[in-house]
C-alpha cells in the first residue's frame, strides 16, 4: 500500500514527501535501499581498483628488485601528506553525515567545503609529484628516459661537471643487455664509469648520499641503493601512474560530486529527515580514502 | 505471516479504463527517451538487442558464405583475409557485448521483474535509463570502431596483438581498437548498475510475504546473474583500461619489452569473461523454470535445489577461469585446479536440467511456442554442456584448444542455451508486453526451423574439431569441406528461421489478436496484472502466494485465458 507521509512542512528544510520517489513506501525504505546501492557500487569500485592491485602483487612477487629501487624516486614525505589530507578530509566528510542528520546548514555547507579543499590539496601534492616525475623523465614505461637516480641526484653528480657532456643516460626501452658493472650506472652506457668509492659505490654518489642523509630527518633510515640499477624499472613507474591516476580520477570526480552536494546543501535540501545523498557521497570518499591507504605504503613505503 | 485475503474481483488491481496501459501513457519520443518506467526501458531494450542479434547475425553469415569454399568464398587472397578476421571479431563483439549479456536481463528483466515482485518499478529507476543509455553509448562507439578501421582482434582482444594492430581503413587514425574496447567499457557499466539495481530492488521492494522463497525462480536467476554482473565486470573494467593505456600511453604492463606480460591479460580478460558465461546462461535458466512448470501445468520439481544451484553457479563460476588457458603456460597444478572446479561448476546446471524434467514428468504438457523453444533448450544445453566437459578435461583439451570444437561448445551452450531461453521468454511475455498474441503455427515453424538449422550449423563443427580444424581460419584443408557446407546450409536455414520470426512477431504487433490477462495459465504475479500492464503495475500490492501453484487457475473460454477460478477458496496462509 502506498503511504504518502502526512508530515507538516517544516519551515527550516523541506519535508521527506519532495524526495519520496513513487515506488517506495517509506523514507526509510528508500534509504536503506539506496545505502545497499551504494555498497553494491563500491564493491565494484573496490574490484575495479583489484585489478591493479593484482598486477602489483605479481610484478613485485616476480620483480622484488624492481620495486625496492624505484620506489626510491618517490618522496615519501609529500605521499604522507597526501594521506593526513585524505584521512582529515574523511573526517570532515563523517562529521558533515551527522550535520546533515542534525540539520546544521551552515556546519553541513563548511565541512564539505572543508573535503573540497582537502581533495584541492591532495589533487595539487598529486600535482607536484607528477611534474617532479615528468622533469626527471620517470614516467611510466613507454616514456621512461630518467635523468636522475633516486635521490635527485643527476648525472652530473655521478660523472662530474666535464663528464656531463659526454655522458648521455641511455636507457633504451628494449631491455639491454645487463652487463655487469660496478656502482650505479645509467644502463647501457659506454661512457667512462666514475671512479669507485668505497662498497663500489661511485664516490660522488656516496658523498651526495650521505650529506643527503644527514639532511633528512632521523626517521629515514633508506640504505642507499648499492647494487646494480635493476632490468625494467619502468614497470614500477607503470604501476604507480596507473594506480595513482585511477585514484586521482576518482579524487576529481568524489570532489565533482562533493561540490554538487555542497550546493544542494546551501539550498537547504537537506535534514533530518532526507541526507541520503550526503550520506552516500560520504560513503563514497571514505572508499575513496581507503584505497589511498592501501597505495601509499605498498608504493612509497617498500622496505 | 499475515493471512492474505485476496480480492478476487479486482486482485491486481482497480479496473482502469480500457486502453489505457503503460504505452499510452504519456505520448511522444520524449516520452520515451526521459522514461522511467522499467517497462519502456525493458521495450527499448529488446529492440535494441534484437537489433543487435541481426547486425551480429550479418557478420555470421558472412563468416559461413565465405567458409563455403575451402580457398574462401568472399575473402580470397591474403590481403582480405584481414576482414574475416573483422567478421569473426565483431561477430563475437556484438552478440557477446550487445545481445547475451544484456539481453535478458536488460529486455525481459527490465520488464517483468518488478511485475513479479508486485512492485511499481526498480530501485532505481533513474539508474535504470542511465545503463540503457550506457548501453547505447556502448553500442555506437562499437559501431564507430567498425567504421574507422574494423577490429580484428578476435573478441577476446588478447595482447600483444590488440595493442599493436593499428588497422586504418579511412586514414581517420588507427584507434578502431581504443573505440571498440571504450565501447566494451561503457557496456561494461550499464551491465554493473542493472545488476546494482536488481539487487536492491529484490532486496527491498518484496511485497509482504513473500519471503526470498516464494520467489519465482526467474527472480533467482535474476539475482545469481546481478551478483555476477556486479562482482565480475568490474574487473573487465580495468583489464579494458589498461588495455587502452597500454595502446594510447605505452604503460608496458603487458608488453614483454617493457618488462611486462601478456598472459597476464589473459588472466584478467578470463577472470570476468568466464563468469560472464554465467551471465548468459541464468536468466535463460530461470526462464526455463517458468515456462516448462507454466506449460507442464505442474509445480516446478525442486524449487529450492534451482534456487540454490543458481547461486552456486555463480560463486564457482568465478573460480574456473583458466580452463581457458590450458595450453598457454599456467603451471600444471594450477591447470589441474582449474580442470577439477571445471567439473564441480557442471553439477548445479545439471541439478536444474533433472529437476526440469521431473517437473515435466507426469505434467500436462502443452507445446505452445515457449514450450517448443523450452525444449529445444533443454537438448541442446545438455549437449552444449558435456561437451564443455570434454574441455574442462586437461588432456583432451590440448587437442581440442581453439578448434572447431570450442567454437561448436559454445554456440550449444550460448545460442542452443541463451537464445532458445530468450526466444522463449519473448514468446512468454510477448502478451503481457504487447498485449497481442502472436500466431501459434508460425511460431512452432520458427522454433524447429532454428532448431533444425542450428543443429545443422554447429553439430557438425563438433566433429571437424576433433579432427583438428582449428578456429577464426578463412580457408581450410579439402578435407573439411562437407562438413563447413553443411554448416553453413544450416546457418541459411536459420536466416529462414529467424526472418519468419520477425516477420510473424511484427506482424502481430498490427494484426494479432488482443492478449488476454493470464494466457499461459500461470501462477507467477505478472500475469494478474492487466494486459499490458498499467504504468504503474499495480493500484494495490496483488496478493503473494505460490508462484507454482496453478490450481486455482481455469481456463475460461471467453476471454481464452486463464482465470481464478470463482468456485475455489484460496489456500490462506500462516
Amino acid at each position: 500500500m502506498t503511504t504518502v507521509a502526512q508530515e507538516s512542512h517544516e519551515p527550516h528544510e523541506h519535508g521527506n514527501e519532495e524526495h519520496l520517489a513513487h515506488h517506495w513506501d517509506t523514507p526509510k525504505q528508500q534509504f536503506d535501499a539506496g545505502k545497499l546501492g551504494i555498497w553494491l557500487f563500491l564493491t565494484t569500485e573496490i574490484l575495479l581498483f583489484s585489478g591493479l592491485f593484482c598486477a602489483y602483487s605479481v610484478y613485485r612477487a616476480n620483480h622484488p628488485e624492481v620495486f625496492e629501487y624505484a620506489h626510491l624516486y618517490l618522496n615519501k614525505w609529500l605521499g604522507a601528506v597526501n594521506t593526513i589530507v585524505l584521512i582529515f578530509s574523511s573526517l570532515t566528510m563523517a562529521w558533515g553525515v551527522r550535520a546533515a542528520q542534525l540539520g546544521q546548514k551552515k556546519l553541513l555547507v563548511t565541512l564539505l567545503g572543508i573535503t573540497l579543499a582537502c581533495g584541492g590539496v591532495f589533487m595539487c601534492v598529486k600535482f607536484v609529484e607528477y611534474k617532479d616525475k615528468w622533469s626527471h623523465g620517470t614516467l611510466w614505461a613507454g616514456e621512461y628516459h630518467p635523468h636522475v637516480l633516486p635521490g635527485g641526484v643527476t648525472k652530473a653528480d655521478v660523472f662530474g661537471p666535464g663528464g656531463a657532456a659526454a655522458a648521455t643516460p641511455t636507457l633504451p626501452n628494449a631491455p639491454a643487455t645487463q652487463k655487469a658493472f660496478d656502482g650505479p650506472i645509467f644502463e647501457g652506457s659506454t661512457v667512462a664509469r666514475a671512479p669507485a668509492g668505497p662498497a663500489g659505490l661511485s664516490a660522488a654518489w656516496v658523498e651526495k648520499e650521505s650529506a643527503r642523509e644527514e639532511h633528512l630527518s632521523v626517521r629515514d633510515t633508506e640504505r642507499p641503493w648499492t647494487g646494480p640499477v635493476p632490468k625494467n624499472t619502468q614497470i614500477f613507474f607503470s604501476i604507480y601512474f596507473l594506480m595513482t591516476g585511477l585514484h586521482g580520477l576518482h579524487v576529481l570526480a568524489g570532489m565533482a560530486v562533493i561540490g554538487w552536494i555542497m550546493l544542494r546543501a546551501s539550498r537547504g535540501e537537506f535534514g533530518p529527515k532526507y541526507f541520503n545523498p550526503v550520506d552516500f557521497v560520504g560513503l563514497y570518499w571514505h572508499v575513496v580514502d581507503i584505497v589511498w591507504i592501501f597505495l601509499f605504503p605498498l608504493l612509497y613505503l617498500i622496505h | 505471516m499475515t493471512t492474505i485475503t485476496p480480492d478476487l474481483a479486482h486482485s491486481g488491481g482497480v479496473p482502469v479504463s480500457a486502453g489505457d496501459n503503460y504505452l499510452t501513457h504519456g505520448r511522444g519520443i520524449a516520452s520515451w527517451i526521459f522514461t522511467l518506467d522499467h517497462k519502456r526501458i525493458g521495450v527499448m531494450y529488446l529492440v535494441s538487442v534484437l537489433s543487435a542479434f541481426f547486425l551480429g547475425g550479418i557478420f555470421a553469415m558472412v563468416i559461413r558464405t565465405q567458409l563455403i569454399n575451402p580457398n574462401g568464398a568472399i575473402f580470397t587472397d591474403q590481403a582480405h583475409f584481414r576482414y574475416y578476421n573483422e567478421m569473426f571479431t565483431l561477430h563475437g563483439a556484438v552478440m557477446i557485448f550487445l545481445v547475451l549479456i544484456p539481453g535478458i536481463p536488460g529486455a525481459l528483466g527490465n520488464f517483468v521483474l518488478p511485475i513479479m515482485l508486485g512492485a511499481k518499478d526498480v530501485a532505481f529507476p533513474r539508474l535504470n535509463l542511465g545503463s540503457y543509455y550506457l548501453y547505447v553509448s556502448g553500442a555506437l562507439l562499437a559501431i564507430l570502431a567498425i567504421v574507422v578501421g574494423g577490429v580484428e582482434t578476435g573478441w577476446t582482444f588478447y595482447t600483444p596483438y590488440s595493442v599493436t594492430t593499428d588497422v586504418d581503413k579511412l586514414g581517420l587514425g588507427k584507434h578502431a581498437v581504443e573505440f571498440m574496447v571504450f565501447g566494451v567499457f561503457l557496456l561494461g557499466f550499464s551491465s554493473i548498475f542493472t545488476g546494482m539495481n536488481f539487487i536492491v530492488t529484490m532486496h527491498k521492494l518484496r511485497p509482504p510475504g513473500m519471503t526470498w522463497f516464494r520467489m519465482p525462480l526467474f527472480l533467482w536467476a535474476i539475482y545469481a546473474t546481478s551478483i555476477i554482473q556486479v562482482l565480475a565486470t568490474p574487473v573487465l573494467g580495468i583489464t579494458l583500461l589498461l588495455l587502452i593505456a597500454e595502446r594510447t600511453l605505452k604503460v608496458g604492463i603487458f608488453n614483454p619489452a617493457y618488462g611486462g606480460d601478456p598472459v597476464l591479460f589473459q588472466h584478467f580478460f578470463w577472470f570476468y569473461s568466464h563468469p560472464a558465461v554465467y551471465i548468459m546462461i541464468l536468466p535463460a535458466m530461470g526462464i526455463m523454470s517458468e515456462v516448462i512448470a507454466t506449460f507442464s501445468r505442474k509445480h516446478i520439481f525442486g524449487y529450492k535445489f534451482i534456487a540454490l544451484s543458481s547461486i552456486a553457479i555463480a560463486i564457482i563460476g568465478f573460480l574456473v577461469w583458466g580452463h581457458h588457458m590450458f595450453p598457454n603456460g599456467q603451471s600444471t597444478m594450477l591447470a589441474t585446479i582449474f580442470s577439477f572446479l571445471t567439473m564441480a561448476v557442471a553439477i548445479p546446471s545439471a541439478i536444474k536440467v533433472w529437476n526440469w524434467l521431473a517437473t515435466m514428468y507426469r505434467g500436462s504438457i502443452d507445446l505452445k511456442t515457449p514450450m517448443c523453444y523450452a525444449m529445444g533448450f533443454l537438448f541442446l544445453f545438455a549437449i552444449g554442456g558435456l561437451t564443455g566437459v570434454f574441455l574442462g578435461t586437461l588432456s583432451v583439451d590440448v587437442h581440442l584448444h581453439d578448434t572447431y570444437f570450442v567454437v561448436a561448445h559454445f554456440h550449444y551452450v550460448m545460442f542452443g542455451g541463451t537464445m532458445m531461453g530468450f526466444l522463449a521468454g519473448i514468446h512468454y511475455w510477448w502478451p503481457k508486453i504487447t498485449g497481442k498474441m502472436y500466431n501459434e503455427t508460425l511460431g512452432r515453424i520458427g522454433c524447429v526451423l532454428v532448431f533444425i538449422g542450428f543443429n545443422l550449423t554447429f553439430f557438425p563443427q563438433f566433429i571437424m574439431g576433433s579432427h583438428g580444424m582449428p578456429r577464426r581460419y578463412a580457408t581450410y584443408l579439402p578435407e573439411f569441406y562437407p562438413y563447413h557446407i553443411m554448416s553453413s546450409m544450416g546457418a541459411y536455414i536459420q536466416l529462414i528461421g529467424f526472418l519468419l520470426t520477425a516477420a510473424y512477431l511484427v506482424h502481430s504487433l498490427f494484426k494479432g489478436p488482443k492478449a488476454p490477462r493470464n494466457p499461459w495459465g500461470s501462477a507467477t504475479l505478472e500475469w494478474v496484472c492487466q494486459t499490458p500492464p498499467p504504468h504503474d503495475n499495480f493500484k494495490t500490492p496483488p496478493a503473494v502466494g505460490d508462484p507454482y501453484d496453478m490450481s486455482m487457475l481455469v481456463w475460461d473460454e471467453r476471454t481464452g485465458g486463464y482465470v481464478r477460478d470463482p468456485n475455489r477458496q484460496p489456500q490462506v496462509e500462516h
